[in-house]
């Protein structure tokens, strides 16, 4: 059994805590002084509540925390809805290929960009309403309606959208090929449940545990985005984590105080949300089971099963033409309004390109991923072992903290973890950038891992041990080949999320290190479409060379394997 | 030895010790003493600058000024062997809180920051926190062309008394653009009264940056400056009492002009660029920016229609000054004063001010300037969309901090709840 291999534990282990815990606990600890007030470098030096009576005092605080709430879980609760149902379109492969492969440039691309080319396609002067302006609509100006930054923040919630079902689609279908679904939904037609009522009343209370980290993701993402926000959603008062950012921008330094306290704010708003999520899930998985033991035979679902192709069809056109403009804008010298098209082309922004940038972005980004996927699987094995040997673990005990760089607003954390860098004097450097960027990546690697690994048929295992292979070649020749999918799509989301990393970079490697992002971020400062368009599909492509690679590799590699391990 | 070194060393050192040594009241004997010093130290300087690479942090959201300060790194490089490495911010507050977490954490010395493209509040916050080295601007050689009296707009950065932290490098005036197509010049408001009455008869046609933004919070300054019954009082503290008296016309107004802004002045563009691209897309008639060039650079770089003008208000209009400043704990103290002290060398700033580099007006004294020197501003290709001097009218003066931060604190409370 693998559970043997004890000479390995504590290095292993050592290895992950300083990697990992240590700066992430480290972070954390300096936000918690600055939000109590105790910053000796600005001449604070009295622990006090003085930092949360600023923030209370703060104009439109509830405002910001409303429209954090609503398009937070308005966007998850939709997209994971919209997910399931049409995993259960999707699920068999006979159905919807053109989806499978709408979604892969949608999900590679980097949210910003995404955002970006939304609101230019949407916006009352955007590219739709260009293409009918003004011989159809009669706007020879655009008309002032509130369609982007809208102060409902609808405008964010579809953007989200726009981007979040391709990922929770993924996951979902992910998950399924590890349920017999054939057979759970043989039971279901021989109680004469149907299609979608099927699926939700037998499928999904079985598939959602699986998914269940990764709808986490989406959540903690949708509350705690920068990106989107700044581009989609109102700005009198923004989204608390762009209110958060603002402060911590202050020119006054002293606002590093209520700022570190809006941080820890966030943290916790975060934190509550999922509690209250995973309450929300319970009670609808209780009046689902009620149902069902009512006998009820639900039609309430089909609607939704007849309205999935079309809403699929145009969310994924939204999310395709939104990469589709940004390869106009890239190209493009003058663009005015009412033109359907450029009026000046230009090559000149791909030709001014910098070429220095592309292989450090893609260095680091390749080692990120990797460093963070063996931590990954290192860590989920740690567990798993102690888990059969029945001992408490440290890594269980701990495995919340790996999740602060997620919930904690990046600025916030990484302000944290650059003060714990120079007290060990480390300042700048690519070694310092890329363990920055191994904190982002890990918890997301961690969070697509974790479902597949713990859901691993152990029986493969068994069947190895008897054959009395040794524990390193159980890992390595049976359940690696076996989970080659999800350790694949969890190192091509890594690589994602390492590409984005704009804040990471610049004060962790004191700005030393150029990557495709810094260079988007601070020349276009969200402004200049053409530079945004170039840069996104850059930043896209090579995500989505991983995601292809993810996909395809292990069936070209195991596919007999996966073939038959399949239900 | 190169024509650069030629060029400056013993007559700037001298004029720069005539200065100190007829404040001091000194001694002819002491006065040429402290001259040959001056001159040697300087030499010191650029020995020790000689090889070493500093590390720029400065905004890098123009493409145009990227260039530039490439431009100047090539120079440097060849003459002083000093080459510059730009870290291109999305906000200068980056750059301000790296310096705030290395002194959090006990480095005080070989800094990653070796100088800051700055001004105003950051530059406040840094000088308040003792963030700064210096003063060393009368080490500078160039600083001969600069008016150092004591009220001259190079020594006081938004009230603030420079005191020789920083070094001006570029000069930046409030100014509102227009599509002339659109909003004939002949049409344009030059006023904060004509400003609402336009707005009104145009409603949904104009909005400014978030005032949480630099520029969201110049536009309401501006305003303020014109409509404060003393605005003389902008100059010193703002105090609970001034504040209120001298604030109540602004608010008066805006309560006014809000809901004729664009979307009703319930979301605002998040900065000035993407105010710029409202007009560009047809959004708006009226953008504006901290910089006399915009128009001219924003049609050169295709952000703008070719028929983009830039007007300011009768009265004048808000001018400051970009500085460079030097962290206290910089690795590369000696090239970062070999770059700054670069910067103001009079065909340096000639080049700067050319419309096809940066279009951004010098901070050279043009009395100071001999005739060759003259000759490279008179020699600059001009452009339609580029205002000349007299066209730019009065500078006003920057308000005391303070005002800023309250202005931004109440415009929050009352409009962003």
């Amino acid at each position: 059994m693998i559970a043997s291999n004890d000479r390995l534990k504590w290095p292993l282990s050592m290895v992950l805590v300083t990697i990992i815990l240590v700066p992430v606990m480290a972070g954390l600890s300096e936000i918690l002084l600055a939000a109590m007030g105790f910053i000796p470098a600005l001449g604070q030096y009295s622990l006090s509540f003085d930092a949360w009576h600023q923030l209370i005092q703060m104009p439109g605080l509830g405002t910001s925390l409303r429209l954090t709430l609503v398009t937070g879980f308005g966007a998850t609760a939709i997209s994971l809805v919209m997910a399931l149902v049409a995993s259960c379109w999707l699920y068999d492969g006979l159905r919807g290929r053109w989806l499978r492969a709408a979604i892969v440039p949608i999900l590679a691309a980097p949210h910003a960009a995404m955002a970006i080319g939304l609101a230019f396609l949407i916006a009352p002067s955007g590219w739709l309403a260009r293409l009918f302006s003004p011989w159809l609509t009669g706007w020879h100006l655009p008309p002032d309606l509130a369609i982007v930054n809208d102060l409902a923040g609808l405008s964010l919630i579809l953007g989200l959208v726009v981007k979040e079902v391709p990922f929770l689609l993924l996951v979902c279908l992910a998950a399924l090929s590890r349920l017999s679904v054939a057979e759970h939904l043989k039971v279901a037609k021989s109680l004469g449940y149907q299609g979608a009522d099927a699926w939700f009343k037998l499928v999904v209370p079985a598939l959602y545990p699986l998914i269940r980290l990764p709808v986490f993701v989406v959540l903690v993402y949708s509350l705690s985005n920068v990106d989107m926000a700044l581009i989609l959603a109102p700005s009198t008062p923004p989204t608390l984590a762009v209110a958060t950012m603002r402060w911590f921008y202050d020119a006054d330094i002293q606002r590093l105080l209520p700022a570190s306290a809006a941080a820890i704010t966030l943290l916790v708003v975060m934190v509550l949300s999922v509690l209250v999520w995973e309450a929300c899930v319970s009670m609808l998985g209780m009046l689902n089971r009620h149902s069902t033991q009512q006998g009820l035979r639900g039609t309430s679902w089909l609607l939704l099963q007849r309205l999935l192709v079309p809403t699929m069809l145009s969310l994924c056109l939204l999310g395709l033409l939104s990469l589709l403009v940004l390869i106009v804008w890239s190209l493009t010298w003058q663009w005015p309004y009412p033109n359907a098209l450029p009026t000046v082309w230009s090559l000149r922004h791909w030709s001014q390109l910098l070429g220095d940038v592309l292989p450090a972005s893609l260095a680091i980004a390749l080692l990120t991923s990797c460093l963070a996927s063996i931590m990954s699987i290192a860590w989920l094995q740690l567990q798993e072992n102690a888990a059969q040997q029945g001992r408490f673990e440290w890594s269980k005990l701990t495995l919340w903290l790996i999740y602060v760089p997620l919930l904690v607003p990046q600025i916030a954390f990484l302000y944290g973890l650059k003060v714990s860098f120079l007290r060990v004097g480390i300042n700048g450097g690519m070694g310092a950038v890329i363990w920055a960027h191994v904190l982002f990546v890990f918890p997301y690697v961690m969070l697509m891992l974790q479902g597949p690994w713990q859901a691993f048929d152990q029986r493969y295992v068994h069947v190895a041990a008897s054959l009395s292979k040794p524990p390193w070649q159980q890992l390595w020749q049976v359940k690696i080949p076996l989970l080659l999918r999800p350790i694949l799509l969890a190192w091509a989301v890594g690589i994602a999320v390492s590409i984005s990393q704009y804040l990471a970079t610049i004060m962790i490697g004191a700005g030393r290190i150029d990557t495709l992002t810094t260079e988007a971020i601070s020349l276009a400062s969200g402004a200049d479409r053409r530079l945004t368009g170039m840069f996104g599909l850059l930043q896209l492509l090579i995500p989505l060379l991983a995601f292809v690679m993810a996909m395809l590799l292990p069936r070209m590699m195991y596919g007999h394997i996966n073939q038959r391990a399949a239900p | 030895m190169n024509k650069g070194l030629k060029q400056s060393p013993v007559p700037n050192g001298l004029q720069t010790s005539l200065k100190t040594g007829l404040k001091t009241g000194c001694l002819a004997a002491a006065l040429l003493l402290s001259a040959l010093s001056s001159a040697s130290s300087w030499q010191q300087t650029l020995d020790a600058a000689q090889g070493q690479t500093v590390y720029w942090h400065a905004w890098g959201g123009d493409q145009r000024t990227n260039d530039f300060i490439r431009y100047v790194g090539q120079q440097t490089n060849k003459r002083y062997g000093v080459s510059i490495k730009q870290v291109k911010l999305a906000s200068t507050a980056e750059a301000v809180s790296q310096v705030v977490a290395e002194k959090a954490s006990g480095q005080d010395s070989q800094g990653a920051v070796d100088m800051i493209w700055i001004n105003g509040p950051n530059f406040l916050a840094m000088k308040q926190q003792g963030l700064l080295h210096g003063p060393f601007v009368d080490e500078l050689p160039n600083a001969q062309y600069l008016d150092l009296t004591p009220n001259s707009a190079a020594s006081i950065d938004f009230t603030e008394p420079v005191a020789g932290l920083e070094v001006p490098w570029r000069l930046a005036r409030f100014v509102f653009i227009h599509n002339s197509q659109r909003l004939p010049p002949a049409e344009v408001p030059k006023s904060m009264a004509q400003l609402l009455t336009w707005a009104q008869n145009h409603p949904g046609r104009m909005t400014h940056p978030s005032v949480s933004n630099f520029m969201g919070a110049s536009f309401l300054k501006q305003a303020l400056i014109e409509l404060a019954p003393n605005p003389a009082l902008l100059q010193s503290l703002a105090t609970d009492a001034t504040f209120a008296t001298t604030v109540a016309p602004l608010w008066r107004w805006y309560d006014a002009l809000r809901p004729h802004l664009w979307r009703a002045g319930t979301t605002l563009p998040e900065n000035e660029a993407i105010q710029q691209q409202m007009l560009n897309d047809g959004v708006v008639d009226i953008a504006m920016a901290f910089d006399p060039a915009a128009a001219a650079a924003g049609i050169a770089s295709g952000l703008l229609p070719a028929s983009a003008r830039v007007y300011v208000p009768n009265i004048g209009s808000l001018g400051n000054i970009s500085f460079v400043a030097i962290p206290y704990n910089a690795s590369h103290i000696a090239g970062a004063k070999v770059v700054a002290n670069f910067l103001l060398q009079p065909e340096i700033q000639a080049h700067m001010q050319n419309i096809n580099v940066l279009g951004s007006f010098s901070v050279l004294d043009e009395s100071t300037l001999n005739k060759q020197q003259q000759g490279f501003f008179d020699a600059l290709p001009r452009s339609k969309a580029l205002p000349t001097l007299t066209d730019l009218g009065p500078t006003l003066l920057e308000p005391h901090a303070s005002w800023m931060t309250r202005l931004k604190q109440t415009w929050q409370q009352r409009y962003s709840q």
